[in-house]
């Protein structure tokens, strides 16, 4: 009974609220400017802090009439002040409110209004420009479509506080991207910035400093300018680095810690800054670790823990300093106790807030543990050791979120690199399973990692190697090197050429099978040398041992002399056309496969030419197929050596065995001995 | 650290090197660990020669360690301790160990131990023992097996150790690289109960145990390991560390909650405020300061107004006419408090010589100040003197004055001391009393300086008061001129508020403070003999007050010093000549202030100076009972 009782009254409510709404759109058309204003100011108390009241308002319509009186040139400065005041309130409000007020254009009225020369106003149109950009539903492009708002912008910032303030907000939400950075770049964003970073107010300090650590990230051009510019960029005698470095100190507010890191870590990223340097090894890295602590708020925790990844990611150096800092390694293994069973049962709010976070503090962990574990043996090991590690790692796999799923296959691949693991911990937790399911139909971004991951695991001596084949791989592996991706189409087949590795005849098979003899010149004619080279990687791998080569030969002998010879004339790299010599060095080793080189006066002519090339790698190559073909063991010998000395051959190997290289020499000996006996 | 210079409070070390490097070390400790008292808790500068096991060796001034014995087993491990342990107002201590050489086998062991565990060992092993072992990079508690906590460390590695007295944990640094928490447990008193007997308990226990010294341990031949108490600047960044805690300390004092008692707690302020102006007597200011807060001033505008003047006749080297006005004001007053009338003749004495009182200024030549001389220089003013119109004759009857104080009605009230009462009222009256300056009706054109100038340090006053309303900082404001706290008989001083204005106001004549022209007695004969029969009168006095009241050494001290004075050529660049400075009134004219409040039934001493006394002692005691926090929320950081 209560209820129905109860809705009519609220209904009631409402519909008084609406009421006294319309009453305050109605005062914006008053035909008295005087009324107008006070409607305005009325209007303003209003809505401070009533989120209906401003979503009343916008339904009734006042918005446009609002972004009109501030258009108008004949409005009072003071009544486009207040209108732009009650806009910003407004934008405060809601997602759908910034909605409703970009739909009404209130960007370019803004902007337009900026040009005015009254400071109040112009402080009012910022302000409400800034709460409208920092909104996840603004596109940040609208900043950018006229060119003249960035100078405009620039210019504004010497006026007051606030327009600093506001400025450097702006900037620091809408710079996403490199071509974004180099816009405000080119418009001497840090020059301009750079100097508010002592300002005496502590938001304008904070703001600037945000605005830097977006400009510089991962940009090489604005790190480089920091440091040490054309033009030095130098704020009260100091450069930049060492003021960065006094925010760092740890009495500061975390939040500018964090910010100034971010910096630093960006300058040292881009090159700017040696990772050798004190500013970073003594100051930006042991910052970062604290801001992984317990202590810290999980948003910080998140944040502090991708930056420190990504400072240390390709300097060993930095990852052993981490690894021992603070017991980073076993601090990070608290990223993953979230929501705690705690916090389920005592705190809903809580639980809440947990949840929402859990998420990213366990990516932010794994790609952590991905970059300590990048390239010290002993570093993989103790974060194999931390508790659950690979319980985690393998949970990881599977989770919903594309993000814990990207970051845990990182992880696993930067431990994946260490043979005693994959012998021991990959094998006890069965990792390759998830790891198989993670490949079936995931994005591209998280397959590269995923299946470079996976040539590891198909390592010779990996003992993942055999049920990873059992359950599929080399149909998935061979799907790959057809991939639009690049770096698929490389890991499939260097996962491929890894299988392949001293395999047993029917993986051999299987391999030509599901690859097909036409994708095998696919990638034999790839722009990419990486691709070429793996596949002339597996196709020696495949062929190796006489009985392997015999038959491979048999059923794929005349395609395969077709590629050789098709590389071996083109235009190729010392290492490409060694590898490919090497191929028929293998080749020459087969019983019934060598008539294929000898009876191919092609061939054999390439083969004469590269023993007196002038590289010597690859005349050792050649010297290794006409020691397989003159091997006076074998059948058939006699013709062959005939042949080959009637190419003028023999006299190459006298000549080489003068050689001063000692292989050569060696090899040129044991080849003419051949002769001899 | 901003505070260097007020760690300069505690001053002495107890070691009198002059060796640059000793003085370097006194100068980093002092600044690293402000709040502790080094005369009391002297901090580690070495390794103990004595306390430690014999197959320890020691060189380069007891900082380099090397192992000396056979390094067989474990039974064969030796370690040393510092010269002192850690004490508790460090708040966070620490000290760094380079390993020069791991010798045979780096079993290496770096820590914390108390006094009397088994120097046979390695630090951490045993009971009270804290360590971190260098081939195994496991940390040691108190026991035999070890857990997993760092790297291993070995030759050129730099190890600290950093102990925190405020939540009781230690952690260590390689290579200037925080390795993160070690031990979580120091037996350090981690809080104090309010049950009383608790607290009792714990104090004990402490002081058994919880003193930690500084200890090295090593096991095998050819260990060498270099101590660095602060000798060298750190590896690790420990001031960083430390300001992080110190932004902790304060933050919680900042945040300490209030509650509901929002509303008490302002009116409190407030009256702490009007107190204090009241106790020093700025009526006008108080008066203003009561209107706009809109609160009562216990006493009366003329009670505060008297006791100003008596207060700036005492500061102003003038104590025989504050004697007087004493006297004549509060009858009775230095009658009951013998000990203070001794301390203020002493001071009088003091003055005469330094030829400030008016008993020997009125036979100077030169005029008296019409402005209190206080603090400038003993009454030397050549620019006044000159073109002053009333130039007194030498006689000691030579009444210029305007407002002179009725000299009958104190020969009456001090029949006692017959002798000495004629002689000063007849010098008082003498004197112009230009301090009484809002009723004085001078057309002296310094006098109206001292005046306005007067009236624009109350309005000084006010201002910083209104800001006091609008700002956190008002107790920085405010206790500025405070900067030690009130504690009665302990040796620190009380300023007077209106000192630095004055000083600021006086620059051009307290900077003749130092010329040469300073004599006896302002250089005049009769006032020299004038003073030399008021030193006998003074010496009559002391033995007549030891006759009635028994010996009493402060007295005899007192006399003592002042009659030193005489003794030499040069009174001011003698080893007793600090009696003369101005800033010695202080403490007299506090003295006489109290008193006076006290017999009108008011506090002797203002709240606010009270509540910072305590604030001082209760980190005194912290400091005692350990408990670290103590170092980072010094009374000296919220007075600028």
């Amino acid at each position: 009974m209560a209820c129905v009782l109860e809705a009519p009254l609220r209904m009631s409510v409402l519909s008084e609220v609406t009421a006294s709404s319309r009453h305050y759109v109605d005062r914006l058309f008053d035909l008295d400017p005087q009324k107008v204003l006070q409607g305005v100011i009325d209007m303003k108390n209003a809505v401070i802090g009533n989120n209906k009241q401003k979503a009343n308002l916008i339904v009734l319509g006042a918005v446009p009439r609002l972004l009109y009186l501030l258009q108008q040139e004949t409005s009072s400065t003071e009544l486009r002040t207040e209108c732009a005041v009650v806009l910003g309130s407004l934008a405060m409000g809601t997602e759908n409110n910034v909605k409703s007020l970009l739909d009404c254009h209130i960007i370019p009225a803004l902007l337009q209004g900026l040009l005015s020369p009254d400071l109040k106003f112009i402080e009012a149109c910022l302000r409400c420009l800034r709460t409208i950009f920092i909104s996840p539903v603004t596109p940040e492009d609208l900043l950018y479509t006229d060119a003249t708002v960035i100078s405009h912008l620039m210019a504004l910032l010497s006026r007051s506080r606030y327009t600093q303030e506001y400025i450097c907000q702006i900037f620091s939400h809408c710079c996403k991207g490199p071509d974004h950075q180099t816009i405000l770049f080119n418009h001497g964003a840090v020059q301009n910035i750079a100097h508010l970073l002592v300002s005496t107010s502590y938001k304008v300090r904070m703001q600037a400093l945000k605005c830097f650590s977006v400009l510089a990230f991962e940009n090489p051009q604005v790190s480089m300018t920091l440091v040490n510019g054309k033009h030095k960029v130098l704020v009260d005698g100091e450069l930049l680095p060492q003021i960065f470095v006094k925010m760092l100190q740890r009495d500061k507010p975390v939040e500018m810690q964090l910010t100034s890191a971010k910096c630093l870590t960006s300058m040292c990223r881009a090159g700017a800054i040696r990772t050798d340097d004190s500013c970073i090894v003594l100051k930006t890295l042991p910052c970062l670790v604290r801001m992984c602590s317990k202590e810290r708020l999980l948003e910080e925790r998140v944040e502090g823990a991708e930056t420190l990844a990504y400072l240390i990611e390709t300097d060993v150096e930095l990852q052993r300093i981490a690894s021992i800092t603070d017991h980073l390694i076993v601090m990070l293994a608290d990223y993953f106790k979230y929501p705690s069973s705690v916090s389920a049962i005592t705190d809903i709010k809580r639980l809440d807030h947990d949840l929402k976070h859990a998420h990213e503090l366990r990516q932010a962990a794994f790609k952590l543990y991905a970059s300590l574990g990048a390239n010290d043996e002993d570093i993989r090991k103790k974060i194999i050791e931390t508790e659950n590690m690979m319980d985690r790692i393998v949970n990881g796999l599977s989770e919903s979120s594309i993000k814990v799923r990207l970051a845990a296959v990182r992880c696993l691949h930067s431990l994946s690199r260490s043979v005693q693991q994959l012998r021991t911990s990959f094998q006890d937790h069965a990792v390759w399973k998830p790891l198989m399911k993670v490949l079936q139909n995931a994005p591209n971004e998280i397959l590269v990692v995923a299946s470079s991951t996976l040539c590891n695991l198909l390592l010779e001596f990996s003992p993942s190697k055999e049920p990873i084949l059992e359950s599929g791989a080399i149909e998935l592996l061979c799907s790959l090197t057809q991939s639009e991706n690049l770096a698929l189409r490389v890991n499939g087949i260097w996962a491929l050429m890894n299988v392949a590795f001293q395999a047993e005849q029917k993986i051999k098979s299987d391999i030509l099978r599901g690859l097909s003899t036409e994708q095998l010149f696919q990638l034999l004619s790839d722009s990419d040398v990486n691709v070429l080279m793996k596949t002339l990687g597996l196709l020696r791998n495949l062929l190796s041992t006489r009985p392997h080569i015999d038959h491979i030969m048999s059923t794929h002998g005349k395609q395969i002399m077709q590629a050789v010879t098709l590389i071996l004339e083109g235009e190729h790299n010392i290492e490409v056309k060694e590898q490919t010599l090497c191929i028929l060095a293998n080749i020459a080793d087969g019983t019934t496969a060598k008539e294929l080189i000898m009876t191919n006066d092609d061939i054999l002519q390439k083969i004469k030419y590269y023993m007196s090339h002038s590289n010597a790698k690859l005349q050792l190559a050649a010297m290794f197929c006409i020691s397989n073909l003159v091997w006076n063991e074998e059948e058939g010998s006699q013709e062959r050596q005939d042949k080959l000395r009637d190419m003028g051959i023999v006299d190459i190997l006298h000549k080489l065995s003068q050689s001063s290289d000692p292989n050569l020499c060696d090899k040129a000996k044991t080849a003419l001995q051949q002769y001899l006996a | 650290m901003a505070d260097a210079g007020a760690g300069s409070l505690h001053g002495g070390d107890s070691a009198l090197s002059c060796l640059p490097e000793e003085q370097e070390l006194s100068q980093r400790l002092r600044r690293l660990y402000p709040a502790v008292n080094q005369e009391e808790t002297p901090l580690p500068r070495s390794w103990s020669p004595k306390d430690k096991y014999n197959y320890i060796g020691l060189s380069q001034g007891n900082l380099r360690v090397h192992y000396k014995g056979h390094g067989k087993n474990h039974k064969d491990a030796a370690s040393v301790r510092a010269t002192h342990p850690i004490p508790a107002a460090c708040g966070i201590y620490y000290f760094e160990v380079k390993i020069v050489s791991k010798g045979r086998d780096g079993y290496m062991g770096i820590g914390l131990s108390a006094q009397g565990v088994n120097m046979n060992r390695l630090p951490g092993w045993d009971k009270h023992s804290y360590g971190y072992h260098g081939d195994d990079g496991h940390s040691f508690c108190s026991s035999g097996t070890g857990q997993p906590y760092g790297p291993t460390f070995t030759t050129g590695d730099v190890i600290g150790c950093c102990v925190n007295l405020i939540n009781n944990t230690c952690f260590y640094t390689k290579n200037g690289h925080s390795l993160g928490i070690a031990f979580t447990d120091l037996p350090l008193p981690a809080m104090i109960s309010n049950q009383f007997m608790e607290l009792l308990q714990e104090y004990i226990q402490h002081l058994f145990k919880s003193n930690l010294y500084p200890t090295v341990g090593l096991q095998t031949p050819g260990e060498i390991v270099d101590a660095n108490f602060g000798q060298q600047p750190f590896v690790f960044d420990i001031e960083d560390y430390m300001r992080e805690w110190r932004a902790k300390i304060q933050g919680t004092i900042k945040r300490f909650p209030i509650g509901d008692r929002l509303g008490e707690w302002q009116a409190m302020l407030q009256n702490m405020v009007s107190s204090y102006l009241v106790h020093h007597g700025y009526c006008s200011t108080a008066a203003a300061f009561a209107r706009i807060t809109d609160t009562t001033i216990q006493e009366e505008q003329t009670s505060i107004k008297n006791r100003q003047r008596i207060q700036k006749l005492v500061l102003a080297g003038r104590v025989g006419e504050a004697i007087e006005a004493t006297q004549q004001l509060y009858p009775g007053l230095l009658e009951h408090n013998p000990n203070l009338l001794f301390m203020l003749k002493c001071r009088q004495f003091v003055e005469m010589v330094n030829g400030t009182d008016s008993e020997v200024r009125c036979f100077s030549a030169r005029s008296p100040r019409s402005q209190d001389s206080y603090p400038g220089s003993p009454n030397l003013s050549p620019r006044r003197g000159s073109n002053n119109s009333h130039v007194h004759s030498t006689g000691a009857d030579s009444p210029t004055c305007s407002n002179g104080v009725l000299s009958t009605k104190i020969k009456q009230s001090c029949s006692k001391y017959q002798a000495l009462s004629s002689s000063s009222s007849s010098s008082s009256s003498s004197s112009p009393s230009s301090v009484n300056y809002s009723e004085s009706n001078s057309t002296d054109s310094t006098k109206s300086q001292q005046h306005s100038s007067t009236s624009n340090q109350e309005t000084r006053h006010l201002a910083f008061l209104s800001f006091f309303y609008l700002s956190d900082s008002e107790m920085e404001m405010e206790a500025e001129h405070y900067p030690n706290g009130v504690l009665e008989n302990s040796s620190t001083r009380i300023m007077n508020g209106t000192y630095k204005h004055e000083e600021i106001l006086q620059t051009d004549e307290s900077s003749m403070d130092n010329c040469p022209q300073r004599q006896l007695c302002g250089g005049n004969h009769a006032a020299t003999e004038r003073m030399i029969q008021f030193g006998r009168e003074l010496q009559t006095l002391s033995e007549q007050l030891c006759r009635e009241y028994g010996k009493n050494t402060m007295h005899k001290k007192m006399l003592q010093d002042a009659f030193s004075l005489l003794a030499y050529s040069d009174p001011w660049n003698c080893p007793v000549g600090q009696q003369l400075d101005p800033i010695q009134r202080e403490p007299v004219c506090a003295a006489l202030n109290s008193a006076i409040l006290e017999s009108q039934n008011l506090p002797k001493q203002p709240p606010l100076m009270l509540a910072l006394g305590q604030a001082s002692e209760c980190l005194r005691l912290m400091a005692r009972v350990g408990l670290g926090s103590c170092s980072f929320a010094r009374v000296d950081d919220y007075l600028h």
